[in-house]
């Protein structure tokens, strides 16, 4: 789960790591009045989307698609420019490097007092999956596209890995801030603020925590100029309603919320043949077969390994809410999931829904049989197929063929 | 042989008094496992019954293990229990027996709970952790066999290939294509779909390796992380026995998790592509679809010999 910039600040504020101040908006008027609260000549215009590359991105009208500004994130030296760059923002399209060429509706702003930045660095914490434990990956290189970094200068990204028993220890944050460059009262700061950015990370089970960047200023002071944060899932039983309080739902796709909500696991995709499968990996592999055999996956359909009837039909409710979905391919092979009961599903979801896309059913597994009898005794036009490869290439069939 | 579950391994299941693991429970011992019993704190002295049989329950896993001797454990305790459950495991075994197979269903742990599981299983050297979020691990056997896990039984038969993979159904689907040419398994391993997990594909090519039972392996990977290329270079260098190679994912968008935590592509980086070219790399022979497994693993089969 993602966070907009002003909460992940908000955050950081109440765990002690330097940040400036500012002032959350939804409308110009408000840019403005916080622009007079500040009382700083220079302020940050912030759009506030779920995505990278705000500065670097470019505002758009919705309607008419016409470029309105060129970047995301503005410098303001008056309070007329405050009010030209909100307005700009807010009720348009901001479009990045991260968010694909639809863009994201911009709803809020972020106007955020200025400060003489005399080095910009990167800082990031994360859970390296190889390492299995905690990375925290800082850079000089600040401000910049890190991958890039990355690629290029890969001595200049400098990394430890936090003990989970041990924690953040005193020596490894000195041996950063020396790989830093940092000495005197700027090592001090970088040292107290890295301590608290763990403590942070660990404490709200965030999935990562990037900074880009971590600023010296001209007074050897660290500030957090940037915060992209995330939270783990799975820890959501621990900080539902801290949680339930800051998610931006329309920062996040409906149907794959509804999705969730349902216990199926949804991402949409841009094909044309929507998919209905058991487990994530066999999920991943049927939309995988049916490119090779020349059609084009509508989604990623996990219906998970206990699915009833009820979650059936809720799949295939979503599947045929896209209005691209030409046909649908069913691919279950039963484990503790029965291929009866899927069947039943099947044909109920199909009565209740009045399908009149092509369908191709695939059951493997337990109790193949009777849903393989099930689906030939119903007078519901459904093709079965015997294997993922047959019921791949059947579907694509039925469609005639990939999308053009 | 197998690979660290013998067919009579002595298993007991954490949380065998909840629905999941009472359902699971009774589909092992319908399969043949040898389950000695359960734990569930604070109804020790309890039996469950499996089978038509009645099984003991006790308070925690050091109770159970020296009550039975129990050789592996399964667990199937709610995600906000299961990091601790499986510390809790790998603290029993190691100190009644020095060793221990832990196997962990659980789906939705938080990836810290993992961060910090992982960390103390790996400091009892003894102790294996299999999953979480995996269909657990079979090994079966002419008749019955030892199956830890969710998945289906009936589809599996003793014989030389060895399967690991990080997907539930799909590693069904595995198994299905060495039995379409008359093929059986020596032990199917999944390792599971998050991020941090227990025992890795490299763990498993190591142990196939030197299980004399295992003749060939099917490996089957996804998308995020670099297990797969990493287990590609380590199979170059110290598996002689033949390998068939699937990764799931070559049509997933980046930045989009795949129903696993772990299978998201991030920052152009654990494409299928990228996972192919390292298998391709190391001399895996490749499925690219999987209904070719068991073709493709009939031909690597006939071109080491040992088909005819």
């Amino acid at each position: 789960m993602n966070i907009h910039e002003y909460q992940g600040k908000a955050m950081f504020k109440r765990y002690g790591v330097p940040v400036l101040e500012g002032v959350h908006c939804t409308t110009a008027e408000d840019a403005l009045a916080a622009y007079d609260h500040l009382g700083s000549k220079v302020v940050a215009v912030k759009s506030q989307i779920h995505a990278g590359g705000r500065g670097k991105g470019n505002l758009y009208a919705p309607e008419s698609g016409d470029l309105v500004m060129e970047g995301g994130v503005k410098i303001a030296f008056s309070r007329e420019e405050v009010g030209t760059y909100a307005a700009n923002i807010l009720g348009n399209v901001l479009v990045t490097i991260q968010t694909g060429e639809e863009g994201k509706l911009v709803r809020n702003l972020y106007v955020e007092s200025g400060c003489a930045i005399e080095h910009e660095y990167y800082l990031a914490l994360l859970v390296d999956r190889e390492a299995k434990s905690v990375l925290v990956m800082a850079s000089t290189e600040g401000g910049m596209d890190i991958e890039e970094v990355a690629e290029a200068t890969p001595e200049l990204i400098h990394k430890i890995h936090v003990d989970p028993s041990a924690g953040l220890l005193g020596f490894q944050s000195r041996d950063l801030a020396d790989a830093l460059g940092l000495s005197g009262a700027a090592a001090k700061a970088f040292r107290r603020t890295l301590g608290a950015l763990y403590t942070c990370f660990v404490e709200n089970d965030c999935a990562m925590m990037e900074i880009n960047p971590l600023v010296r200023t001209e007074d050897d002071e660290i500030v957090a100029l940037d915060a992209k944060v995330s939270f783990d899932e799975n820890a959501h039983f621990r900080h539902a309603s801290a949680w339930d309080e800051i998610r931006d739902l329309s920062e996040e796709e409906e149907t794959e919320i509804r999705a969730a909500e349902a216990g199926l696991s949804y991402v949409k995709l841009d094909g044309n043949i929507g998919c209905l499968v058991n487990g994530a990996g066999l999920a991943m592999a049927t939309m995988d077969v049916i490119k090779l055999k020349g059609g084009e996956p509508a989604n990623f359909l996990d219906v998970g390994g206990g699915a009833n009837e009820q979650q059936v039909t809720t799949a295939f409710s979503i599947i045929l809410e896209d209005p691209n979905v030409k046909g649908i391919l069913v691919n279950i092979f039963g484990g503790i999931m029965r291929c009866d009961i899927i069947a039943r599903g099947v044909i109920a979801a199909v009565e209740h829904l009045g399908l009149d896309v092509p369908l191709v059913v695939r059951l493997a597994g337990t109790n193949v049989d009777e849903g393989k009898a099930i689906l030939a005794a119903s007078t519901l036009n459904i093709h079965p197929a015997d294997d993922l490869a047959d019921g791949a290439e059947r579907i694509v069939a039925l469609i005639g063929g990939g999308e053009a | 042989m197998a690979i660290w579950i013998p067919e009579d391994a002595k298993v007991i299941v954490q949380g065998i008094t909840g629905r999941q693991g009472r359902f699971h429970a009774d589909k092992m011992v319908e399969y043949g496992t040898a389950i000695v019993g359960g734990c569930t704190p604070g109804k020790g002295g309890q039996t469950v019954e499996l089978q038509g049989k009645d099984f003991p329950v006790w308070n925690s896993v050091r109770d159970a293990v020296t009550a039975t001797d129990a050789d592996a454990t399964v667990i199937y305790v709610p995600p906000p229990f299961a990091g601790e459950a499986i510390m809790e495991a790998a603290e029993a075994f190691d100190a009644i027996k020095g060793e221990g197979v832990i196997v962990c269903i659980t789906e939705g742990i938080p990836i810290l709970d993992m961060v910090k599981a992982a960390a103390y299983v790996e400091q009892r050297p003894g102790v294996r952790l299999i999953g979480p979020n995996c269909p657990g691990i079979i090994t079966p056997g002419e008749q019955g066999g030892a199956k830890i896990g969710i998945m289906p039984g009936h589809i599996h038969a003793k014989g030389r290939i060895g399967i690991v993979s990080k997907s539930g159904t799909l590693t069904y689907e595995a198994v299905a294509q060495t039995m379409s040419i008359g093929e059986g398994q020596s032990t199917c391993v999944g390792i599971g779909g998050d991020p941090v997990n227990g025992t890795g594909f490299i763990d498993c090519l190591a142990a196939f390796e030197s299980d004399p039972q295992t003749e060939a392996i099917v490996m089957i990977g996804e998308i995020g992380g670099n297990a797969e290329q990493e287990a590609a270079a380590y199979s170059a260098e110290h598996v002689s026995k033949p390998i068939v190679g699937f990764v799931a994912g070559s049509t997933a968008p980046p930045g989009k998790r795949m129903g696993h935590a772990g299978a998201i592509i991030s920052g152009g980086k654990g494409t299928a592509e990228e996972k192919f070219e390292a298998f391709r790399a190391a001399g895996i022979a490749c499925a690219n679809d999987p209904s070719e497994i068991g073709q493709v693993l009939l031909k690597a089969l006939q071109e080491a010999g040992l088909r005819d």
